[in-house]
């Protein structure tokens, strides 16, 4: 194993955040903070409690799991991206490195940078919302499970992408609205029947439940199915990874 | 000498079905600096692209300092340093980060005293602190060698290293690609410029349409294809060459005002002299003289010419 070239890779993408701090960080920071005011306090104070949750408390693991499914994305899709658009990628594919470092180094650092991302609004939005974290070693489970999966998600956008457009598309047209489609800002038991029914469907709804649940105890589908659905989704990433690399798709002609 | 890069049989044909190497034999010897030429598409990147990692072959084998560079691909790259066509750079990235990036990715424990020695060499350490996106073309190109050089390889591809490259910068360039090779660097390089091998190479191989169709020590190519040619000016303009010089190798130029012969400077005689008094005697007297010998450039012309 090239412990050198993971840590290299790893490194490079860890001072490229920092350089870009207000994007990388400040931004989510500030945008996710808006909801909590927004939501929390001004429309919030108008909502009485969900599930015995104030709406403030309720709608923070939809949002911090909103910014985790977003940056995850991003940041992993931009940094495989933009060495095969920059033509820097020559350099890891002419490296003694394999494949699984290099995702190794990539998904790794994306995951990193949004997990200090999350713990990060955790704080913020203990600011201005009383929190409570029933089960933190749950809540820490899902938050590195679902940095990790959607951080690979982004690698595979990054790989497939070949337009700055297509980079957008899944975190715009895809992530977001199924965020907040799932459960974010509301239980599905609020729903109607029929809507309850489709809204299963949305893979989103049980990352957030299982989300939630670390926190306040309540879910919306059994913690169980969460787990089972974050380790799908995470299989299937991994093993669409390993085909991209096996073909060498977009990468190795 | 031993060869430090062995291709056999190695063929590359694309998803577009585009055939862009034929079964390609080629060794390289330890040591040497070795040019490979050939017409744009020919198939040299793609041969350079199989052997650095960045290309699949489709079949064949490919040996670097005896390791194979698929099965055993950690220790054969390790070999090999690459210099690529484009200057492709991390723009934000500054000069001493990015070549440390560089030893790292390919497993080498840092070492601020190589980096520093590859920087000096190379002229860059003034920049060490300059981000990228701040130098010159010629400094890029540089900075793109010393990330190759960063984890000491033993093998050095530099795909068209001068292009874009003014003069003054490409002759330096030469320079330090001859001090590496000093340093036992095996050098294969790419190059559009016929004076850069012709300048710099101890043997030449040229492609086309994805075949080796030569490979020759470059003395003795200049010898074998190598002409040289005696061009006369004449006092009096001819209108034909004179009968009884039908022995020599003669043409006219210039409307008659010139008279070239041209022979083989390889041989014991050249059949000057003779020509000179038979010139004299037949009272075609000239006011100057030039010599010309062939160039590296006329040699790949006419053997890509031959090609079908």
């Amino acid at each position: 194993m090239n412990l050198q070239a993971v840590a290299a890779i790893y490194r490079f993408e860890m001072a490229r955040a920092k350089r870009t701090l207000l994007q990388s960080v400040v931004s989510p920071v500030i945008s996710t903070s808006l909801y909590f005011v927004v939501f929390g306090a001004a429309i919030g104070s108008r909502i009485t409690e969900v599930e015995g949750v104030s709406y403030g408390a309720f709608i923070v693991p939809g949002l911090i799991m909103l910014m985790l499914l977003t940056q995850s994305v991003s940041n992993a899709s931009f940094s495989i991206f933009f060495p095969r658009f920059s033509g820097t990628i020559y350099e890891l594919l002419s490296a003694p490195v394999s494949y699984f470092e290099i995702v190794l180094g990539y998904v790794g650092a994306a995951a990193t940078k949004t997990i200090v991302l999350g713990l990060i609004i955790l704080v913020t939005a203990n600011l201005f919302v009383p929190l409570r974290i029933e089960h933190p070693f749950w809540m820490l489970l899902f938050l590195v499970l679902t940095a990790l999966t959607f951080s690979l998600l982004g690698f595979i956008i990054g790989i497939w992408a070949d337009t700055f457009e297509k980079l957008q598309l899944v975190p715009l047209l895809v992530i977001t609205p199924l965020t907040f489609l799932g459960g974010s800002f509301y239980s599905i038991n609020m729903l109607p029947p029929i809507w309850q029914t489709i809204t299963l469907f949305n893979p989103v709804v049980y990352l957030v439940s299982g989300f939630r649940w670390s926190f306040y105890g309540i879910s919306d589908v059994s913690v169980a199915a969460s787990l089972a659905m974050i380790l799908l989704f995470l299989g299937l990433c991994l093993g669409v990874v390993a085909w991209i690399f096996k073909t060498g798709y977009r990468i190795k002609p | 000498m031993s060869s430090v890069i062995s291709v056999s049989q190695l063929s590359k044909t694309y998803a577009s079905g585009f055939n862009a190497l034929k079964q390609i034999d080629l060794d390289i010897q330890r040591g040497e600096i070795f040019a490979l030429l050939g017409p744009n598409g020919a198939g040299k990147t793609t041969l350079i692209s199989i052997i650095c990692g960045l290309v699949n072959p489709s079949e064949g084998t490919v040996l670097a300092n005896g390791f194979d560079i698929v099965k055993e691909y950690r220790k054969a790259r390790s070999q090999i340093g690459l210099v690529p066509q484009e200057l492709t750079t991390d723009a934000f990235e500054t000069v001493w980060n990015t070549v440390s990036f560089s030893r790292g990715l390919f497993g080498k424990a840092a070492s601020p005293e190589h980096i520093e020695k590859v920087l000096k060499d190379l002229a860059l350490w003034d920049k060490r602190n300059n981000k990228l996106i701040t130098l010159s073309g010629g400094m890029k190109r540089r900075v793109l060698i010393a990330k190759a050089l960063s984890h000491e390889p033993q093998i050095l591809f530099l795909d068209e290293p001068t292009a874009g490259v003014d003069v003054e910068l490409r002759r330096d360039m030469w320079e330090v690609v001859r001090k590496l090779r000093e340093s036992g660097v095996t050098i294969i390089l790419t190059t559009h410029y016929i004076e850069e091998a012709e300048e710099m190479a101890d043997r030449i191989g040229v492609i086309s349409n994805g075949e080796i169709i030569l490979v020759e020590e470059k003395a003795a190519l200049m010898q074998q294809l190598g002409r040289k040619q005696l061009t006369l000016q004449l006092q009096e303009p001819l209108e034909t060459i004179p009968g009884n010089l039908n022995g020599h190798d003669l043409e006219l130029a210039a409307d008659g005002h010139e008279l070239v012969y041209t022979y083989d400077s390889q041989q014991d005689r050249t059949g000057i002299p003779g020509l000179l008094g038979e010139l004299n005697a037949a009272g075609i007297n000239f006011k100057d003289l030039r010599t010309h010998q062939s160039t590296l450039e006329e040699i790949f012309v006419s053997l890509v010419r031959k090609r079908p």
